[in-house]
């Protein structure tokens, strides 16, 4: 599964480092940062942290 | 399980509601049924980014940037809009359409949302506006001239964002609110007077305690008459007074307590009748984080929650299985936008019966400042304005207590 963040869109909300701290983090500066080739295995709550995006800036290919 | 499910309202309660379906092993047909042109999109924009676009986009450019992402286990979902579901017979499984066409269902999902409250004053139509749909966005930010003497009725959140908004984009702006100092109903009387100030500061004026009686003009609204005798000139006018949700289409039946809301039952299923549930805006549910008393919550967390939960119970429901008993007890959480101000909330500060400034100072919103909302003694509430988001965690992790004890 790749995914991706469309940088230009998020506004570091940090929902998804809720929805799904093993891919998304937000780092000491409040910048986002994630893994963009997470295991398979973590589909669904990768599904989620992308629906809770309040800037639905999260795109999930694969 | 092949029992066709009908989903009426095809907003982000609807959408959520048709992919949390397939989640819970629903494997049967889905009708998403909207009255809206567009395929589910996203709102907030509208009263932030959206309304400040440059140039003239159409609602088609605009939608094609807030259009929500659709699950792939959707791809099998009917979605049939531009035709509102005029009436349902809950006891038959049939609804109505606009065009007199019919669409028969097994299980239903009410997930109708609200539309703006209108005033009913005397005077012009033209120049007033509210701010729920898309369409919506598009005709407001055509009237959005710099220069503009914009005045918002109303000073909640939503009326607060298009205040901001409009003064970014030039206008002159006036916020009139008979009740109190902005969203003073969420934030408490101080944390909200000194959100006023800041907000003065800046440019926009509040007349708070006045209510508006009557717009003037002939054509075309040109001011406003306060009830102390008082005018505001106006060449637009934001309506932005609350809310009122959309259950007409359910009235001819018996069963259901539509007095305000769709009323639930903690797993989400409608009062007074089987196989359908409620989501999002429109649902009354009682929360055990706070007590048993049934609210609707009007925040973009909810839709996503409510689904969920209420798509298993549906699903379970629809297939003779026991739904999922354990309570309910979804954190309610919202944020908003305003100038130089994030606010990001958690709980339900408008519970509160005490307000605690716990970091930062009221009088420099703009610096950092966390404020915890209490109900006898129980943290029910956190408003933070300007935190870093690394810090969210720690935030709605102090309601993780109230979930244990809810379950
Ligand atoms: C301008 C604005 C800004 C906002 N900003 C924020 C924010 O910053 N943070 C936050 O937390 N929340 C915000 N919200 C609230 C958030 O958008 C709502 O909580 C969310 O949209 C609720 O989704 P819903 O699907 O339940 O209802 P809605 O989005 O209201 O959708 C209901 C849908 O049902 C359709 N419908 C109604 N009746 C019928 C019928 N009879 N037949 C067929 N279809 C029907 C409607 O046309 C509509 O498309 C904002 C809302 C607005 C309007
Ligand atoms: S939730 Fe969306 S906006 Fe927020 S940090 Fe994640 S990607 Fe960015």
């Amino acid at each position: 599964m790749k995914v991706t963040v469309d940088m230009s869109l998020c506004q570091d909300h940090g929902q998804c480092a809720i929805a799904s701290p093993a891919v998304f983090q937000m780092n000491d500066e409040g910048k986002l940062v994630y893994e963009g080739e997470p295991d398979d295995s973590l589909r669904d709550e990768v599904e989620e942290a992308a629906d809770v995006c309040p800037v639905q800036a999260i795109f999930i290919e694969g | 399980m092949t029992a066709h499910v009908a989903v009426v309202g095809a907003s982000l309660a609807g959408l959520r509601a048709a992919e949390q379906l397939r989640a819970a092993g629903h494997t049967g047909p889905i009708t998403v049924l909207g009255a809206e042109p567009h395929l589910p999109y996203n709102r907030p924009p509208l009263s932030k980014e959206l309304l400040s676009e440059p140039g003239a986009p159409s609602p088609a450019d605009l939608h094609a940037k807030v259009a929500f992402r659709r699950r792939a286990s959707v791809a099998d979902v009917d979605f049939r809009l531009g035709l509102p579901v005029v009436e349902a017979d809950l006891t038959q499984g049939r609804l109505s359409l606009e065009d007199g066409s019919v669409v028969t269902f097994d299980g239903l999902v009410a997930a109708t949302g609200l539309r703006p409250r209108r005033l009913n004053l005397p005077g012009p139509s033209a120049g007033r506006h509210v701010l729920r749909t898309l369409d919506d966005c598009v005709g407001l930010r055509g009237a959005l001239r710099p220069d503009a003497d914009v005045v918002v009725i109303g000073a909640g959140f939503i009326g607060c964002e298009v205040a901001a908004t409009a003064l970014k984009l030039g206008c002159r702006v006036t916020v009139v609110d008979p009740l109190g100092a902005p969203m003073q109903r969420v934030l408490g009387p101080s944390p909200a007077a000194a959100v006023q100030r800041h907000h003065e500061a800046a440019g926009i004026r509040f007349v708070i305690g006045r209510s508006i009686v009557g717009f003037l003009g002939t054509t075309a609204v040109t001011g406003v008459e306060l009830d102390d005798g008082s005018t505001l000139d106006a060449d637009v006018v934001v309506e932005a007074v609350g809310s009122i949700p959309n259950t007409e289409w359910l009235a001819g039946n018996e069963g259901p307590d539509l007095s305000d809301g769709i009323l639930c039952d903690n797993l989400l299923r409608g009062h007074g009748a089987e196989r359908f549930v409620a989501v999002g805006d429109v649902a009354r549910f009682p929360n055990p984080l706070f007590d048993e008393v049934p609210r609707r919550v009007e925040h973009w967390s909810i839709p996503t929650d409510t689904a969920k939960r209420a798509a298993a119970t549906l699903t379970a429901d629809l297939s003779g299985a026991e739904p999922d008993p354990s309570p309910f007890a979804p954190i309610p959480s919202f944020w908003s936008d305003q100038l130089d101000l994030r606010f990001q909330s958690f709980g339900s500060p408008a519970l509160a019966d005490e307000v605690r400034v716990e970091e930062g100072d009221l009088e420099r919103p703009a610096d950092g400042v966390l404020v915890t909302y209490h109900r006898r003694s129980t943290h029910v509430g956190t408003v933070a304005i300007n935190l870093p988001p690394a810090r969210q965690r720690e935030l709605r992790r102090a309601f993780d207590a109230l979930v244990a004890v809810a379950a």
